[in-house]
């Protein structure tokens, strides 16, 4: 049973209860609901993103809320400009991943709290075009009444439509992202995270690794944007700002850095804990905040890797009894062959 | 016949000092060499320059005949040259199988097909062989930061031999690691090298260990190549008795 938790098949398993749920789901909620639980998945696939770059290779990155941002105005302006969506949502993933290409290259020089830095330099800089250059962004103004795509006749304009479609994209993207990590670049990418000068000698391109890290992290993140987009239909620079890539790191950081469950915990925790706990009113952010606390203090693998520390101990346990019953089976056996030979 | 490898006149200065001045060897295919020195002599820093950790003032390095000086360590593994640390370097939330797979994967396909290839690369069954080997099998699936020292120790050569390498440059492999184990691996190394021809360079201070593994010693003292011979030879050499016990 406890094998069966950490297998893949009940990660799968997982995963696909999770679909149909959520397929279900809309059945039973309002457009509001609808709408929130669209934006969960959107800022779950931002940060599935920003875990691929953080939590599996180690490179820590404080502009994933740029990137979304930079996909969120691709689309946007192709789009308005009367471009197809499949076309719009494209481009936005591939100029993302152009641009954490390039974003990748001092983290081959700096790392750790340096690279924080510069990736959050990165993040006021694009945050600054998008408020200033109001030729292409329309500043301040922002962009309005973004039109959601019509797809093979599919038209995704009522909220339970985009909903679905929504589902459909972030099941997509998480296959995808799924099939990266299970695949020799997610082990390449965990051997750059835990050791890359081991993972040098063993001949991984640590340099290629960093930057495709980066690289597929933000274009994920730029198809986040490009969900996002017509998902809310208007959106201003502040949208973007600082804020949202601290956010989608502590998505990553609470759900569970480096798992693939991690961040949908995580966006939950963001996105969908605010509403539930609404009944608090105010005091929200202050039990949040000493939530977020005593987590890290006590399991800073976050909520998937405090998952994984009740699995490990429930098996532990379990071997220890079956040791200990072993043992005493033994005794037993022992006792009644002394006892055989002293008659 | 041409060398595995072949160093020629290997200098390396850090500012004002100088850690290997102009060190010269050679080693056949086969062969285990060994080299030994007191603490601070330049042997680490001699197996970082041979294996592009550093880039040599001056000097050279030639695997198989061909020029490798300044190549870097993965490009210098995928010709063949393989490598174990002075401390522990295994990849510890890796299972020890994935922590093999790894070791093998890079020398595999392209990047590509490595993205939409199989999962294991193709190398589960290399892997297994390799655990059964090292005879790691009760422990192939547990995280590899779970293992013992010993074992970790056990993984860690494991994964140098993992690709098949032509030479494999093995950094301290005894520090560290008990007595039974010790003798473990010493045996596992002999049998790789008997079955596999494979052809090894040692940095060792375990003399008892480095005696008994090594066909040809080479003693270094700051910097420079202060003895050659086998080990008996090295063993009643008096430079090398002065230079590990002073005058």
């Amino acid at each position: 049973m406890m094998d069966f938790l950490t297998s893949r098949a009940f990660k799968g398993t997982v995963f696909v209860l999770l679909v149909i749920g959520l397929i279900v789901l809309p059945f039973f909620l309002r457009p509001f609901g609808l709408l929130l639980v669209a934006m969960w998945m959107v800022h779950a696939v931002a940060a599935l993103g920003l875990n691929l770059t953080l939590g599996y290779a180690g490179q820590i990155s404080m502009a994933q809320g740029a990137f979304v941002g930079i996909g969120a105005y691709c689309t946007g302006l192709m789009t308005l400009a009367g471009v197809p969506y499949p076309i719009a949502f494209l481009c936005s993933g591939v100029l993302c991943f152009a641009i954490g290409w390039v974003l990748g290259y001092p983290a081959l020089r700096v790392q750790h709290h340096y690279l924080a830095f510069v990736t959050l330099a990165f993040s006021t800089l694009v945050f600054l075009v998008m408020r200033n250059e109001e030729w292409l962004t329309n500043g301040i103004y922002g962009l309005t009444d973004i039109p959601r795509p019509v797809l093979l006749g599919w038209n995704t304009g009522k909220a339970q439509d985009f909903y679905f479609f929504t589902l459909l994209m972030t099941s997509i993207l998480a296959f995808c992202v799924w099939w990266i990590i299970s695949s020799p670049w997610g082990r390449a990418f965990v051997a750059l995270r835990e050791n890359p000068v081991r993972a040098l000698s063993l001949g991984v391109d640590t340099r290629r690794y960093t930057l495709m890290a980066f690289a597929m992290g933000s274009s994920i993140g730029g198809f986040a944007g490009a969900l996002y987009a017509p998902l809310v239909q208007f959106f201003e620079p502040n949208s973007f700002s600082l804020t949202l890539s601290l956010k989608l790191l502590l998505m990553v950081i609470v759900g569970g850095a480096g798992t693939f469950f991690g961040p949908f915990i995580g966006a939950a925790t963001e996105v969908l804990l605010p509403e539930w706990l609404r009944i608090a009113q105010g005091y929200y952010l202050i039990i949040y905040a000493m939530l977020v606390m005593v987590l890290m203090m006590f399991c800073p693998t976050g909520i998937i890797g405090l998952g994984e520390r009740v699995i490990a101990h429930l098996r532990q346990k379990k071997i220890s009894s079956e040791r200990s019953a072993q043992a005493q089976a033994m005794g037993a056996d022992t006792a009644d062959k002394k006892e055989g030979a002293g008659q | 016949m041409t060398p595995v490898l072949q160093v020629t006149n290997i200098r390396k200065q850090f500012g004002g000092l100088t850690a290997v001045d102009g060190v010269s060897f050679s080693v056949n295919e086969g062969e285990i060499l060994g080299i030994i020195g007191p603490n601070g002599s330049g042997k680490s820093t001699l197996f970082n320059c041979v294996l592009g950790q550093y880039q040599p003032t001056e000097g050279e390095v030639r695997v198989d005949g061909q020029l490798v000086t300044g190549l870097r360590p993965c490009d210098l593994n995928r010709l063949g040259v393989s490598r174990t640390f002075q401390l522990l370097q295994v990849f510890p939330q890796l299972s020890v199988r994935d922590n093999l797979i790894l070791a093998g994967q890079e020398h595999k396909g392209t990047m590509g097909t490595r993205l939409f290839g199989a999962r294991d690369a193709g190398l589960t069954a290399d892997a297994n062989r390799m655990i059964e080997f090292f005879r790691l099998s009760h422990v192939a699936d547990e995280k590899a930061g779970g293992l013992s020292y010993g074992q970790q120790k056990l993984l860690d050569a494991a994964m140098a031999f993992m690709a098949g390498p032509r030479l494999v440059l093995l950094d301290e492999p005894a520090g560290g690691v008990n007595l039974t184990m010790l003798g473990h691996l010493r045996e596992r190394l002999q049998a790789i090298n008997a079955e596999q021809n494979a052809t090894f360079v040692v940095i060792e201070h375990n003399m008892e260990f480095v005696m008994a593994l090594c066909d040809r010693i080479i003693v270094l003292a700051e910097g420079k190549v202060i003895a050659e011979g086998t080990p008996d030879a090295i063993r009643s050499n008096p430079e090398v008795i002065e230079a590990y016990l002073g005058h």
